[in-house]
C-alpha cells in the first residue's frame, strides 16, 4: 500500500521542488542575493549556521543559507551533511583564547579590568528602534560612533582619547581570581578529548564531551536552559566574568611536518561566567565557572552555554541536580537542532499502515466501552 | 606558512609576479580539502574539548632538485595551499629564501600587520573609561 503511494508522489515531488527553488529565487525583477552579500551582510546567520553546524567555514554557511531560504537550522543540517564528504586531516592544537586578537571585551564583575573594556561592534546600547536609513540606499558610514547619540546606561564613560590598538593576549579575569585563590582552577590534563561526530553520546558524559555537545547546540534551547538556571531552576548565582570576541590561531601538528603551523585564524566568542561555590568537603568557598565558546560572534550563545555548562556541573561539585538545566541526559540528548528536527520532522513522513493499526485499535477498544455502556 | 595561511591565493599570486620565478613543482599530494578539529580548552586553560571542525585545503608538491613543500591552510582555495606549498619548497633552497621572503613573504606580512593594527586600532576607539573610577583613585 506505501509503495504504491511512493510511487505515485515522484511527479508530485519533482513539481514541488521546481516550485521551491522558484520561491528560493522570489520575484526575478529582485536582484539575486550573493554568498559575498550573505557572508557579509547577514554575519551573525552565518557565525549561527557554522556554529550549530559544527563547521567553520563562512562560504559553505552563506551558501547553505541561501539554499535554505534563511532557515538557519535547516542550513545548519545541510553544512553538518556536507561535512561528511570530506576527510579528516587531524585535530587542531586547542586555540588559545588568551592570545586573542580582540575585538570586543567586556566584564561585569571587574570595571577597571587590565586591559580594559572594548564594546566591539555590538547591538548593546543601541536603542532598538527600527533604523529606516537602513531601508534606503544611502550609504553606511564607516566612522566610529556615527549611529547612536550617547547610551544612557554609559553617560558617565568617555571613549578613550587616543587609541592606540588593543593589544593582543590580554589577561583573563578568571586569572585574576585565581591569583588570589578565589577561583577554582580547570582541571588540568592534554587527555584526547571524546568526539561526538565519531562517537555516539555515552552517559555519564564528561566535561569535555559535554562541552562539544553544547558548543554545536542549538542556540535557543540552549537560552532556554540558561534562563531557566537564573530564574530558580538549579542553583546559580552568575555573573559574567568576561565576554571576549575576536580572532585566534589555529595551529596543527603535520605529522610529517613534525612541528606545529599555523593554518589560518577563525573568530570565536567565549565568555567566562562566574558562579559563587559555597564549598564541599574537600573544596574551600570560591568561585566556579561555566564556560562558553563558540564559533564566530556568538554572545548569547557562548553566555547561554556557559550557564548551561555551569548547570551541568552540578555533581561534579556535589551539588544537588534537581532542576532540568542540572540533568545532562535531558540537556544533551535535546541540545542538538539537527537531531531533534530530524525526530520531530519525520512526524510528517507517511505512517499510514501505523496509524491504520491504531485506528483499528482505537474503534475496537470505542465500540468495547460502548457495548459495555450498553448493557 | 602563517603568512600564506591567511592570504588568499590572489593576493600570493600579485606578490609572486615580483618575486624570482618558482620552480616547476610536482604535485605529490592534493590540493585537497578536508576538516580539522578545532580544539578549545575548558575555562579557557583546562583540559582540551572539540569545539567544532574547520575546512581545510592541504597541498604537498617535490622541486626537481627534490625539496618538499607542504601546506596547510583554513578554507577552500585549492590554488592558495598549491602556492603555499611550492613557496614551502622553494624556501627551503638557501640560495633563492632571501629573494622569496623579500618579493612575497614580508609584503604579506606587513599587509596582514597593517590589516590587524587598523582592527585593534577600530577595537581601541570603542574602550570606555569610567569617570567614576578615575574619582576613585
Amino acid at each position: 500500500m506505501a509503495y504504491v503511494a511512493v510511487k505515485g508522489g515522484e511527479r508530485a515531488i519533482d513539481a514541488a521542488h521546481a516550485w521551491l527553488a522558484e520561491t528560493r529565487r522570489g520575484d526575478a525583477a529582485v536582484p539575486e542575493l550573493s554568498l559575498a552579500q550573505i557572508e557579509q551582510q547577514m554575519g551573525l546567520a552565518v557565525d549561527r549556521v557554522m556554529a550549530e553546524g559544527a563547521c567553520y567555514d563562512r562560504g559553505l554557511a552563506a551558501l547553505a543559507i541561501k539554499q535554505a531560504r534563511g532557515d538557519l537550522i535547516e542550513a545548519a543540517f545541510l553544512l553538518r551533511a556536507y561535512r561528511t564528504t570530506l576527510p579528516r586531516f587531524g585535530a587542531s592544537l586547542p586555540i588559545d583564547s588568551g592570545a586573542m586578537r580582540i575585538r570586543r571585551r567586556i566584564s561585569a564583575t571587574y570595571k577597571d579590568l587590565p586591559g580594559g573594556q572594548v564594546l566591539g561592534p555590538t547591538f548593546d546600547y543601541t536603542h532598538r528602534l527600527l533604523d529606516f536609513a537602513l531601508a534606503g540606499d544611502r550609504p553606511v558610514s564607516q566612522e566610529p560612533g556615527r549611529e547612536s547619540p550617547r547610551p544612557a546606561s554609559l553617560a558617565g564613560s568617555q571613549p578613550a582619547p587616543a587609541p592606540a590598538g588593543i593589544a593582543a593576549g590580554l589577561p583573563r579575569v578568571t586569572g585574576i581570581l585565581a591569583q588570589e585563590g578565589l577561583m577554582a582552577p580547570e582541571a588540568p590534563g592534554e587527555a584526547e578529548p571524546p568526539d561526538l561526530t565519531r562517537e555516539p553520546l555515552a552517559f555519564p558524559a564528561g566535561r569535555p564531551l559535554r562541552l562539544q555537545a553544547l558548543a554545536r547546540g542549538d542556540e535557543g534551547f540552549l537560552l532556554a536552559m540558561g534562563y531557566s538556571t537564573q530564574r530558580g531552576y538549579g542553583n546559580a548565582h552568575p555573573f559574567v566574568g568576561e565576554i571576549r570576541m575576536g580572532e585566534v590561531a589555529v595551529e596543527i601538528l603535520p605529522p610529517e611536518l613534525g612541528f606545529a603551523v599555523e593554518i589560518g585564524e577563525i573568530t570565536v566568542t567565549e565568555c567566562q561566567m562566574v558562579n559563587q561555590f559555597a564549598g564541599s568537603k574537600t573544596e574551600p568557598p570560591q568561585f566556579t565557572r561555566g564556560y562558553g565558546l563558540v564559533f564566530g560572534h556568538g554572545e548569547r550563545k557562548a553566555m547561554a552555554m556557559s550557564l548551561v555548562d555551569r548547570a551541568l556541573r552540578a555533581d561534579e561539585l556535589g551539588e544537588e541536580a534537581t532542576a532540568p538545566a542540572q540533568c545532562q541526559e535531558f540537556v544533551l540528548y535535546h541540545c542538538d537542532n539537527v537531531e531533534a528536527t530530524g525526530f520531530v520532522e519525520h512526524l510528517k513522513l507517511p505512517h499510514y499502515v501505523d496509524f491504520q493499526s491504531e485506528l483499528e485499535k482505537v474503534r475496537e477498544m470505542r465500540a468495547t466501552v460502548l457495548r459495555e455502556a450498553a448493557e | 606558512m602563517a603568512v600564506l595561511a591567511r592570504a588568499d591565493a590572489a593576493a600570493i599570486a600579485t606578490r609572486l609576479e615580483h618575486a624570482p620565478p618558482l620552480p616547476p613543482a610536482t604535485r605529490l599530494r592534493g590540493p585537497e580539502i578536508g576538516l580539522v578539529m578545532a580544539r578549545g580548552r575548558q575555562g579557557g586553560d583546562g583540559a582540551p574539548f572539540n569545539l567544532g571542525e574547520v575546512t581545510v585545503t592541504r597541498c604537498s608538491v617535490s622541486l626537481p632538485d627534490g625539496r618538499i613543500g607542504h601546506a596547510y591552510v583554513a578554507g577552500r582555495d585549492l590554488r592558495q595551499a598549491e602556492l603555499a606549498a611550492v613557496l614551502d619548497a622553494a624556501l627551503q633552497d638557501p640560495a633563492a629564501r632571501p629573494a622569496l621572503l623579500e618579493a612575497v613573504i614580508e609584503p604579506l606580512a606587513a599587509a596582514q600587520a597593517a590589516e590587524a593594527a587598523a582592527v585593534a586600532a577600530r577595537a581601541a576607539a570603542t574602550r570606555v573609561q569610567f569617570f567614576t573610577m578615575q574619582t576613585m583613585r
